[in-house]
């Protein structure tokens, strides 16, 4: 018996059993117990690489400081029976001394565990949760996995009951039971994974998606109107903003197709309201022949991509950072637009606010590159701050004269009038027009306003957003990356710092225009340039290098999905790198 | 508002239409013009909306707002902005092919979702901006370069797709007829729901028999109805050439409206913290 085990900075486990066994929900309401008590932690649910209903896992990672990623291996699995395990259990390893808790009756666990270097315990889930009247498995399992972690009875408690609360009082005390039933059982299986104490910020956690997170941000930001066509893993993005939009005075429409979602909200722009869609790769293909049409109309939109592995229908539940190529050069002919890609889950807020920000302001496209790993992770994040833009369109006001709508002006941008507006009718137009909207086909006409548009995107001062550089700013070894990848670099500097390597992050938020300068400011005193990147053919990169010099020495680390780059990789490269 | 000095000037731009003469848009424009001054509402609250196509240049020669957005997607454009803008008369303008080839697909399904505004598709069975091709509605044996000898596709109804998916206002006109144009355009700007009024408008340039519809289009001889089962029996089974309202349904418009109230952000932030 293991007295006073090592308390971890991480504990991770994996909740299984099939469809209507409650895996999810005990995985979540573990994850929340732990943020209610302070600590962090992320939780993904694994449904195979195929998506169909019956079958389900709860990945879940909890940890001591913002955790980003999902661990590579697991130190606690928790069977609730083994039906379908096949399909997913090659994707949650158990870990070197990790333990298996299993029911008997649910008949021999997968080969590949019985071969692993692992405990398996046989414990009698089913009986135990029999013997409480209305008892579930589930919620044994939340006891077990609350006494192995060492999580705070009482927040497990407290959560459990708001979980249960719309099904009764009796409910309630039948999940208590049960909780209780598995701190129980856990407490004789002679093994513990007790967490250290947190370290991170005091104060509130939210739990929140990737995905919620971006629908937040953008009701934030002022959208209020939506048009939707489902698509995974982008599809909880509009399910989250239909009853949110519904309660903000705004709607959401589910269109027939993305060819209709895409020109919804051009219209619903062009009437005023800031408006958004979310799709993934296939979508956004569909999706681009409008997305010209804003940009030449400048119509103000939003286009959030969660990117998926493509190409094609590719894996649609995984994920991948291979739609930069479409979303920044994907238009036909000289479109300028703006693309951004949110950091992390808790920056899908920040990140989305801001999209709406630019779009309204510059009255341009602009796409949002936020991809599974980050749009379906179920995070524990620090309270976000309160982010205020002044966002507005430049207003029209009737002055008696001809409106002109595509107005040359200093900045690019002209006043947009909308309708209901005396004196401001004008025809929004895909067509080369004048400055007054009026189609045309003469050459100065094209030049004037491809330049206007370009002005106003690249002449736009984006301020400190455009990314971040973290680590050590004075290390002459730079990890550069984009988008959700930063996150695991993060992690990976945490480990290499412990062990006294220096390193600088610098990851980008703004992807086009490519903020050449700060990037440029950020690369200084370098020598040595890891890029990493979840693209096969190093997109990111050719698109860095499409601008800028990298007068240094560059490796890649880079890889299509699913198999997705984890924080050891990264610090191995930078390890290897050193030693020679 | 109410304006009731409106004149079909009024809804005119200033720009000179790009049509070949004896254009039926010309005469459809002119339809538009005079119902909008008859309904009353002043310009700026009319919104027109368009694909691409000859006939999809007209929001331009209005003196609304308008949008002329790419091929074969007005009815998603304008449902947006219907949504987004309850207030405002919508009206989405198409040809054959832009309403009925590229934007097939949304055209059934704005019948189904039931958006209070009005799509005119003007209907001359051939792709003119692109010097002469066949569209859905062109007869199955008419040359062209692109399919010689025809297409061997039998043309399609529109107004019977157009009831089979829940179109709440179908009616077919003839652009040379502007009274009967002028008054269908403002019974289904009136009616709520989805109004769906096909106008033969000759293509004087690339279908020249069309001239000769003139002579053959007639009022439909039986009334308009409310039963889609009978309408659609009387569209299969007549000439093609019977005008008028065919039409006109009951069900409620879609229901979804941006309200442009103040909304709790604050509320749907608690729901994350724990």
């Amino acid at each position: 018996m293991d007295a006073s085990p090592k308390r971890a900075k991480n504990v991770s486990f994996a909740i299984v059993g099939s469809g209507g066994t409650g895996a999810i929900t005990a995985g979540s309401i573990l994850l929340a117990a732990a943020g209610k008590s302070g600590w962090y932690g992320l939780l993904n649910r694994s449904v195979g690489p195929q998506i169909r209903g019956g079958e389900a896992a709860a990945l879940v990672r909890l940890s001591t400081k913002p955790a980003a990623c999902m661990s590579k291996e697991f130190d606690i699995l928790v069977a609730i029976d083994w039906k379908n395990a096949d399909r997913f259990i090659g994707a949650m390893p158990i870990a070197a001394g990790g333990l298996v808790i299993c029911d008997p009756a649910a008949g021999d666990p997968p080969q590949a565990l019985i071969e692993a270097d692992c405990t398996i315990v046989q414990h009698p889930l089913g009986e135990l949760a029999k013997s409480i009247p209305g008892g579930r498995e589930n919620m044994i399992s939340v006891g077990i996995v609350a006494q192995l972690a060492g999580l705070s009875i009482d927040d497990v408690m407290k959560v459990g009951a708001t979980k249960l609360a719309s099904k009764g009082e009796d409910a309630i005390e039948t999940g208590r039971a049960c909780i209780e039933a598995g701190i129980k059982a856990a407490a004789g299986f002679g093994q513990s994974y007790p967490l250290a104490s947190p370290s991170g910020q005091d104060g509130k956690r939210w739990l929140i998606t990737g995905n919620e997170a971006v629908g937040l941000g953008a009701l934030r930001g002022g959208v209020r109107f939506a048009a939707a066509y489902p698509i995974t893993p982008a599809t909880e993005v509009l399910e989250y903003l239909a009853p949110a939009l519904a309660s903000t005075g705004g709607a959401l429409v589910q269109a027939e197709d993305e060819l209709a979602s895409i020109n919804m909200i051009i219209g619903a722009s062009f009437g005023g309201r800031p408006s958004i869609t979310a799709t993934s790769g296939p979508g956004l293909s569909l999706m681009m022949e409008s997305l010209g049409l804003a940009a030449a109309s400048e119509t103000p939109i939003v286009v959030v991509d969660v990117m998926r592995v493509g190409p094609s229908t590719g894996i649609a539940t995984k994920s991948e950072q291979s739609d930069l190529n479409i979303a920044v050069y994907g238009f036909h002919g000289d479109a300028h637009h703006v693309v951004v890609a949110p950091l992390s889950v808790a920056d899908c807020l920040f990140t989305a606010q801001w999209a709406v920000h630019i779009a309204e302001t510059l009255q341009t496209p602009v796409i949002i590159l936020s991809d599974q790993s980050i749009g379906q992770s179920r995070v524990l994040i620090d309270k976000p701050a309160d982010v205020t833009f002044l966002t507005q369109r430049l207003a029209f006001t009737d002055a008696g004269e001809a409106y002109k709508r595509y107005a040359l002006t200093a900045d690019g941008v002209s006043p947009m009038a909308i309708p209901g507006q005396p004196g401001g009718q004008y025809t929004a137009d895909g067509l080369t027009h004048t400055e007054r909207g009026n189609p045309s086909g003469a050459k100065r006409d094209q030049r004037e306003q491809m330049v206007k548009r370009r002005d106003k995107i690249e002449g736009f001062d984006y301020g400190d957003y455009w990314g971040v550089t973290e680590g050590d700013s004075t290390s002459n070894t730079v990890i550069l990356t984009w988008g959700s990848i930063t996150g695991t670099a993060r992690e990976a500097i945490d480990m290499l710092t412990d062990e006294g390597i220096a390193v600088r992050l610098v990851s980008l938020r703004q992807i086009s225009p490519l903020p050449v300068k700060a990037l440029e400011t950020a690369l200084a005193g370098a020598e040595r340039v890891l890029i990493v990147e979840q693209s096969f053919s190093g997109q990111f990169y050719r698109h860095v290098r499409s601008y800028i010099d990298l007068p240094f020495d560059v490796r890649m680390l880079n890889r299509e999905g699913p198999d997705v780059i984890c924080p050891d990789e990264i610090a191995t490269q930078i390890r290897d790198w050193n030693d020679q | 508002m109410n304006v009731p000095n409106l004149k079909a000037s009024s809804f005119k731009s200033d720009l000179t239409p790009i049509w070949c003469p004896g254009c039926g848009d010309f005469h459809v424009l002119m339809s538009i013009t005079r119902a909008l001054a008859k309904l009353g509402r002043p310009p700026e609250e009319v919104a027109v909306i368009s694909g691409i196509g000859c006939s999809s240049r007209i929001p331009a020669y209005t003196n609304c707002y308008g949008f002329h957005g790419v091929h074969g997607r007005s009815l998603a454009v304008a449902a947006g902005l219907k949504v987004a803008r309850p207030d405002l008369t919508v009206m989405a303008m198409s040809g054959d092919g832009d309403g009925f080839s590229i934007g097939g697909n949304h055209f059934l399904h704005a019948c189904r979702r039931n958006v209070d505004m009005t799509y005119i598709v003007m209907d001359n069975r051939v792709y003119g901006m692109t010097k002469g091709q066949p569209s859905p509605t062109t007869e199955s044996d008419w040359d062209s370069a692109l399919s010689p000898g025809g297409t061997g596709l039998r043309a399609f109804h529109p107004l019977v797709i157009a009831l089979a998916s829940g179109a709440n206002f179908v009616a077919r006109e003839f652009s040379g007829d502007i009274k009967g144009c002028t008054q269908t355009i403002m019974e289904a700007v009136n009616h709520p729901g989805f109004s769906f009024v096909e106008i033969l408008s000759p293509c004087v340039t690339f279908r020249p028999d069309e001239k000769e519809w003139k002579n053959q289009v007639h009022t439909a001889s039986v009334p308009e109805t409310d039963d889609p089962a009978r309408a659609a029996r009387r569209i299969m089974t007549d000439d093609g050439m019977n005008t008028g309202i065919l039409y006109r349904g009951t069900r409620a418009p879609y229901f979804a409206t941006v309200s442009g109230e103040e909304g709790d952000i604050a509320a749907l932030e608690q729901a994350f913290e724990i």
